[in-house]
């Protein structure tokens, strides 16, 4: 707990914010304490603890949880700290614990829900002492609420706020839009976490993500390479896969027709960035795959969930939503200057092979560790970093399209022609405001 | 040693060549006399001047190795790419107990085509992440012919690496192991499939790799 909070009273304004929040290893502080540690935050899938015992371990805001599926079936979010020394429970990032944990120090035991299973010799060293099997203090903590939305489990660490639900709004669509697009209506993992570390405050990427002034310029290389190569392909074999569209995308739509797309903001600093990367070409695979899924849905509900215009879901603070590709990252701020991603994919369930093979190229060429695509926005980030560290100016500027933006029910879209508004950033601003603002 | 080991291994793939007839080395390692001429007579097509020979096939694949490795640290992009087979892969897994790059997330699984878009981004002016630009050195060493015969089509080779990269102000270091397939075409050993095992592929990387290791 800090001793002196950081006045951040001032540092938003409703069209810039001061550089100091990203920055400040104060604020940084505040903001695990505020935010992370408060609100919901994404834990993983339940396929990746598909049977009791099975664990997975993550960082929710400065503490290490552990996800596990308890005996009972029931999916449960955990402090991994031992109750008598502190020690965490378990070491690896997954694995299996079976029907209890037991502590490596001194063999404490605790079922999979927390609650203390056994303790060696504890009948004869702890009379007299506050340390009975009725102290709660004896279990392991749990996190205060665990919600789970279609597949999708989140923790907060709060015992009070909005549910999961509430808390996400119209933003869940990110989740509705992967799991609709599976002939079976859910998705499961495919078993592996890529994790690349920004050497940058975790906003920056946040920002990033529905930024559409960016992709042309930060992207053009990769952009055009792709575009090249594409043609190439093109005149050999008469069509290239779509991977390479999905990479030359970045070259072929011009600075000038970002405009065309849309953000929609919501309430809690929530985003949607529109644009659907022309995933509904006419080849045989995207045929059948239309096939299996009007044969789960009907016509018209299968035309409704292809038409889903969505490029990337934010949802704030934690979690980036490519559902259309079936991927997402996860932030995890590791300081003020460090935050770390753990990228992941899914498959949809009854959907052919050859759709989980062109999603997974994607992830393979935008998302891993060689990732043609982030290598050039960790080195904007990076310099964002240096600079907001420097003298040269006390503020960043969201101005782009201020007093554009069109507020309908509590949403704000752009308006037409303005996609490129700076709106989402504004947004997400206005929400951390709010957050940081409650005591 | 390594070479004492691919001739054992060379031995037995040598007992099954097509004619029957043993091809392998002499059990001392000799390459001159008549064995030899006849090696190499059984091959006529070939024109790597070694694959009759385990010192000297030995002696080859290390020479390929140390080459590709100066190709990478030379940043010489397009000459490396050439020592790719035209359906050749270079094939990063993401988690060591994978056997296909097909279907799997991998942290690099790319054709010729894929690693030209790769060549080509970086050899462009406004890759911004190439600047400042970053430099590296490979060192491959245990060297070991798996598999493969005088006058079989592939040969498998197993090799250890550690490879250094500094960039702007930080040094990173990456060890792990290459498995090369390697077929004898146009005049030399070409790649079908390098694959390339992290010690690290499952950590956390700080940033990112931008070209292949």
């Amino acid at each position: 707990m800090l001793q002196q909070r950081p006045d951040v009273r001032h540092a938003v304004e409703a069209d810039r914010v001061h550089r100091s929040v990203y920055t400040d290893p104060a604020i940084f502080e505040m903001e695990m304490e505020r935010i992370f540690e408060r609100v919901w935050i994404y834990c993983g899938h339940e396929s990746q603890v598909s049977k009791p015992g099975d664990y997975t371990t993550m960082q929710i805001g400065r503490q290490p949880m552990v996800m596990v599926r308890g005996s009972d079936g029931k999916v449960n979010v955990l402090y991994n700290r031992c109750p008598h020394r502190g020690t965490m429970l378990v070491g690896d990032r997954q694995g299996s614990t079976g029907e209890f944990f037991r502590c490596s120090y001194h063999a404490w035991t605790f079922h999979t829900d927390g609650r203390l299973k056994n303790i060696p010799m504890m009948e004869s060293g702890y009379d007299g002492t506050r340390w009975n099997r009725d102290n709660p203090d004896c279990n392991v903590k749990k996190a205060a609420r665990v919600e789970n939305y279609r597949g999708f489990v989140f923790a907060s660490l709060a015992a009070d706020g909005p549910t999961l639900q509430e808390f996400l709004g119209s933003a869940r669509i990110a989740f509705d839009d992967m799991c609709d697009r599976a002939p079976a209506g859910e998705v499961e993992i495919v078993p592996n976490c890529f994790r690349v570390i920004q050497n940058s405050n975790w906003k920056l990427f946040l920002e990033n993500q529905l930024d559409a002034l960016h992709p042309s310029v930060t992207h053009q290389s990769t952009g055009r390479a792709a575009r090249e190569v594409e043609l190439d392909i093109a005149r050999q074999t008469g069509q290239a896969p779509l991977s390479y569209h999905m990479l030359s995308a970045f070259a072929t739509v011009t600075i000038d027709k970002w405009d065309d797309f849309q953000t929609l903001n919501y309430p809690h600093g929530h985003c949607i960035l529109t644009g659907y990367m022309g995933l509904r070409p006419q080849d045989p695979d995207t045929l059948e795959y239309e096939r299996v899924l009007a044969e789960a849905y009907g016509k018209q509900r299968k035309d409704e969930i292809l038409s889903t215009n969505i490029h990337h879901v934010l949802l704030y603070p934690g979690l980036s939503v490519q559902s259309p590709l079936q991927q997402l990252r996860a932030v995890r701020p590791l300081g003020v200057d460090k935050t770390l991603t753990e990228i992941w994919h899914f498959r949809l369930k009854g959907a052919p092979e050859p759709i989980y093979r062109r999603a997974l190229a994607y992830y393979n060429l935008v998302n891993s560790p060689s990732t043609m695509i982030n290598a050039d926005d960790l080195e904007n980030f990076w310099k964002c970093q240096q600079g907001l560290s420097a003298d040269g100016g006390e503020w960043v500027s969201f101005h782009r399209h201020f007093g554009h933006d069109i507020a309908r029910d509590g949403v704000v879209e752009t308006a037409p022609g303005m996609g490129t508004s700076e709106a989402p950033m504004r947004n997400q601003m206005k929400a951390w405001a709010q957050f940081m603002d409650q005591a | 040693m390594t070479t004492g080991q691919s001739m054992k291994k060379r031995k037995t793939a040598t007992a099954a060549t097509s004619n029957g007839k043993s091809v392998g080395p002499a059990e001392d390692g000799n390459s001159s006399g008549p064995a030899a001429h006849e090696r190499a007579a059984a091959v006529p097509q070939e024109r790597v001047p070694v694959v009759a020979d385990a010192h000297a096939t030995q002696h080859a694949v290390e020479q390929f190795l140390y080459r590709q490795a100066e190709l990478l640290d030379r940043k010489r992009w397009r000459e490396y790419i050439d020592l790719f087979t035209d359906d050749g892969h270079y094939w990063m897994p993401a988690a060591p107990e994978q056997t296909t790059g097909e279907g799997v997330p991998s942290i690099f699984y790319e054709d010729k085509n894929l690693m030209n878009v790769r060549m080509r981004r970086v050899q462009h002016p406004d890759a911004w992440s190439q600047r400042p630009l970053w430099g590296t050195n490979h060192v491959v060493g245990n060297v070991v012919i798996e598999a493969g015969d005088a006058a079989g089509d592939e040969l498998v080779v197993h090799s250890r690496f550690h490879m250094m990269e500094f960039r702007r102000e930080t040094s990173r270091h990456f060890g792990g192991s290459y498995i090369h397939h390697l077929v004898r075409a146009g005049g030399g050993l070409r790649i079908r499939l390098q694959r390339v095992d992290l010690v690290n592929a499952q950590g956390p990387f700080d940033y990112v790799l931008q070209v292949w290791v």
